[in-house]
């Protein structure tokens, strides 16, 4: 038990209250203020440099402040440029992305649960963890397949009925684990592994019900997955620029480098990112085009006749642009207004998700979640600002944007037996005869 | 029929206290009296959940009443945009509230509303769900339930001998084990007198034109009496060649064994979670009992168990009732 009681290396500037928790032996009677002050120190101070070789030759010549601002920059740059580059690859490629940066960020999170709790030594926890991650994944991508995959779905005996009872695998699944769980407790340790079995479970909250949501809006059309992420982006960047160049009033004691003029400059400069980005991609249908998956080829295609919100229709401009503009109307494209709504919420409140990331971060006296980006820190630094964003795209597109989807209902329809298909077609025939749309004699059989 | 109401209202108190026996313990554990906007926060998700989740269900049960109303229907319409609008308000004020020295102690105690959310409003949800289903898929689960906790302590009683798991020491092999079978039998038994009644067995709908609930239907057939040959060892003790039996009753095989062998299982991870917290009850409400979590730990198992038994296994017309409704 004493490994538990091990001290991590402390930086050295630790707040003194650290330093009077060395005495032993309070199992009994402890409480959750003296378990989180032993809890404390956190070991993160890894080597300052750990910029890749080729990088820091290049950049020898310079002083060490420009030479961080110019690593960040660069990673920046090939961030943006492997963005492009997955987009290019498709939907399927994006899926797997999606799915492996969900993998980072929850071990990125459950790697810090582990050090603040010092738990390296209950076993049962790594696998636990990584089972219920399995699980609820499974559950998900059980769930997103059945839907767009209906028809290969069908066709396989065993999947077919993998879809069928999916929720009930899934639920025994986890009861699995939760029994294990159950039976793992060992007497000196309860407190700890509830604390971490809550951990994994806001994790997996945060971090797995998010790409889904992704998954979801990428499904629905490229641009939904395209246009918010790109948002966010130019946001981060956006806010930084102008709050190095006029930067003064601080925003919030949480995050003492952001500013008000930053705040406002970003806000403007990314809605108009938003309104240009939109006007470029509705044009082309490989992004405006749900994602199905094709049975005869075999793979995804994005093919389809662009739905209203995609083509160009005549806006009359308002009286106060008109003068200033100099037309009477504008042609654009209905998304551009949802893009909008769009980017406003991705720099009015995408930067709360950040907030909430820095209040966590010093909460537990990190500095970074992890190193895996030289200049950056991990994938949940970069990720925290999209984590409300992909919420928030699923409920509006939900909400505003997508009506009931005709084809899948047939797809379920086809599935029930003759006696329920006859239910239905009858409660649908009194259906439309009440609403007047079927007329006595066109009753299509 | 004042029924559903009565059980909806129940549901809704029975959870609002669970609620605030388990955040009550939260707040005990990290001394966080003096953040007085956790209260008001974990009150405000409680309630941005709720609103959530009954707002589902009024859209999916009450469509013809919310068809008449205007200013429902736009409530239903933009339901969820207007949920997750009440949950980001309660996030940012979160962030905002956030003070320096407490910064570990707020994040605490945001993830312990939240899993305390996640375990009491989902369950309950769920629950009420299973309920609308028909009342037979609330009346017997739960009883079978309370059945296994009361036979499970007598057999432990009078039978006890071998401990089953050190988190409780007071259980034993004995009581888990005839707590199975009297569990299997009640469950039976029970299954059989409600199945008879249309008022348990239809599901609940709201009637737009009586303006109230009503249970009255047509039994499927999960509700008909069916001869079963028997296999022929049964054949020769009960010497008849077929027994009538409703086919809800083999259901109910499975949901007291699920509440006899897994149920057991909430009630180890909440005795596990009192030790940890060392706290002997949830809290004082029933006397000699404890709290109201102490006599639910069981069921929030059971609640989930039902629900996804009835949508894997019973239920087939629920999307077209939600797609064909609106």
């Amino acid at each position: 038990m004493t490994e538990l009681r091990q001290r991590a290396v402390r930086e050295p500037d630790a707040p003194p209250e650290d330093k009077e928790l060395e005495s032993e032996v309070k199992v009994d009677g402890e409480t959750a203020s003296d378990t989180e002050s032993r809890a404390e120190a956190v070991p993160l101070s890894t080597s300052a440099d750990d910029t890749p070789e080729v990088l820091n030759r290049a950049l020898s010549n310079l002083s060490s402040r420009w030479k961080n601002w110019w690593v960040r920059g660069i990673l920046t740059l090939a961030m943006i440029a492997f963005f492009f580059i997955i987009i290019y690859l498709g939907p399927m490629v994006l899926m797997i992305i999606v799915m492996c940066v969900q993998i980072k960020c929850f071990h990125e999170i459950i790697t810090i649960g582990y050090n603040v709790y010092h738990s390296y030594d209950l076993p049962w926890f790594r696998t636990l963890s990584w089972y219920f991650l399995l699980c609820v994944n499974y559950f998900f991508y059980g769930e997103t397949v059945t839907d767009y995959f209906f028809t290969l779905v069908q066709r396989e005996e065993p999947l077919r009925i993998l879809s069928k009872y999916h929720r009930f695998i899934s639920f025994t699944l986890y009861l699995i684990g939760f029994c294990m769980f159950v039976l793992s407790l060992v007497k000196k340790h309860y407190r700890l592994q509830f604390y971490m079995f809550g951990w994994t479970h806001v994790t997996l909250l945060i971090v797995v019900t998010q790409s889904h949501l992704v998954i979801h809006n990428l499904f629905e059309g490229m641009i939904w997955f395209i246009v918010p992420i790109s948002c966010v982006i130019c946001n981060d960047i956006m806010a930084y620029m102008f709050g190095f160049f006029f930067g003064r009033t601080p925003l919030i004691k949480l995050s003492p480098k952001k500013t008000w003029e930053g705040f406002i400059g970003g806000f403007f400069a990314t809605v108009v990112f938003g309104l240009l980005l939109s006007y470029v991609m509705s044009g082309y249908r490989c992004f405006v085009c749900p994602v199905e998956y094709n049975n005869d080829t075999n793979s995804f295609t994005v093919d389809c006749e662009p739905s209203d919100l995609f083509r160009l229709q005549e806006y009359n401009i308002p009286e106060v642009i008109r003068s200033v503009i100099g037309l009477t109307t504008v042609w654009m494209y209905p998304f551009q207004i949802h893009s909008i709504a769009l980017s406003t919420f991705a720099s009015l409140i995408g930067p709360f998700g950040g907030f909430f990331a820095s209040g966590f971060k010093r909460a537990f006296k990190i500095k970074d979640f992890a190193n895996t980006i030289p200049g950056h820190g991990g994938i949940m630094d970069r990720f925290d600002c999209q984590y409300l964003m992909a919420t928030f795209v699923n409920v509006y597109i939900a909400s505003f944007i997508r009506g009931p989807n005709p084809s899948k209902l047939i797809q379920q329809f086809l599935t029930l037996r003759p006696d329920q298909q006859l239910h239905i077609f009858n409660t649908l025939r009194s259906h439309l005869a009440d609403k007047g749309m079927l007329t006595a004699g066109t009753e299509d059989e | 029929m004042d029924t559903g109401w009565f059980g909806g209202l129940s549901v809704l108190g029975i959870q609002v206290k669970c609620f605030h026996e388990i955040i009550t313990i939260g707040y005990r554990v990290y001394r966080s009296y003096d953040l007085p906007w956790f209260r008001t926060l974990s009150w405000y998700f409680l309630l941005c959940v709720n609103y959530f989740f009954y707002g589902e269900t009024v859209a999916d049960y009450f469509a013809t009443f919310v068809q008449r109303e205007e200013q429902l229907q736009f409530l239903i319409r933009y339901h969820r945009f207007i949920s997750f609008a009440l949950y980001l308000a309660g996030f940012c004020m979160f962030v905002l509230s956030l003070v320096k020295k407490h910064y570990r102690l707020q994040f605490y105690m945001f993830a312990w509303t939240h899993v305390t959310l996640l375990i009491t409003v989902t369950q309950s949800h769920l629950v009420i769900q299973n309920l609308f289903e028909g009342m037979i898929w609330f009346l017997v689960p739960i009883s079978s339930v309370i059945c296994n906790d009361i036979t499970a302590y007598l057999f432990g009683f009078f039978f006890g001998r071998t401990p089953l798991i050190k988190l409780s020491p007071k259980k034993t092999w004995e009581g888990f084990i005839g707590g199975f079978f009297s569990t299997v039998v009640f469950g039976f038994i029970a299954a059989y007198m409600l199945s008879k009644y249309q008022y348990f067995v239809c599901p609940v709908e709201y009637r737009s034109d009586v303006n109230s609930f009503v249970t009255e239907c047509e039994p499927s057939e999960l509700f008909q009496l069916q001869s079963y040959s028997l296999p022929p060892f049964l054949k020769a003790v009960l010497r008849r060649e077929t027994v009538s039996l409703y086919p809800f009753q083999i259901h109910s095989i499975a949901l007291s064994t699920f509440a006899s062998l897994i149920g057991p299982f909430g009630g180890f991870f909440a005795s596990g979670f009192k030790r940890a917290f060392k706290i002997k009850d949830f809290a004082n409400t029933i006397p000699g009992h404890g709290g109201i979590m102490d006599r639910f730990d069981c069921q929030y198992l059971m609640a989930t168990f039902v629900h996804v038994y009835i949508t894997s296994f019973i239920r087939y017309f629920s999307i077209f009732k939600k797609c064909f409704i609106r």
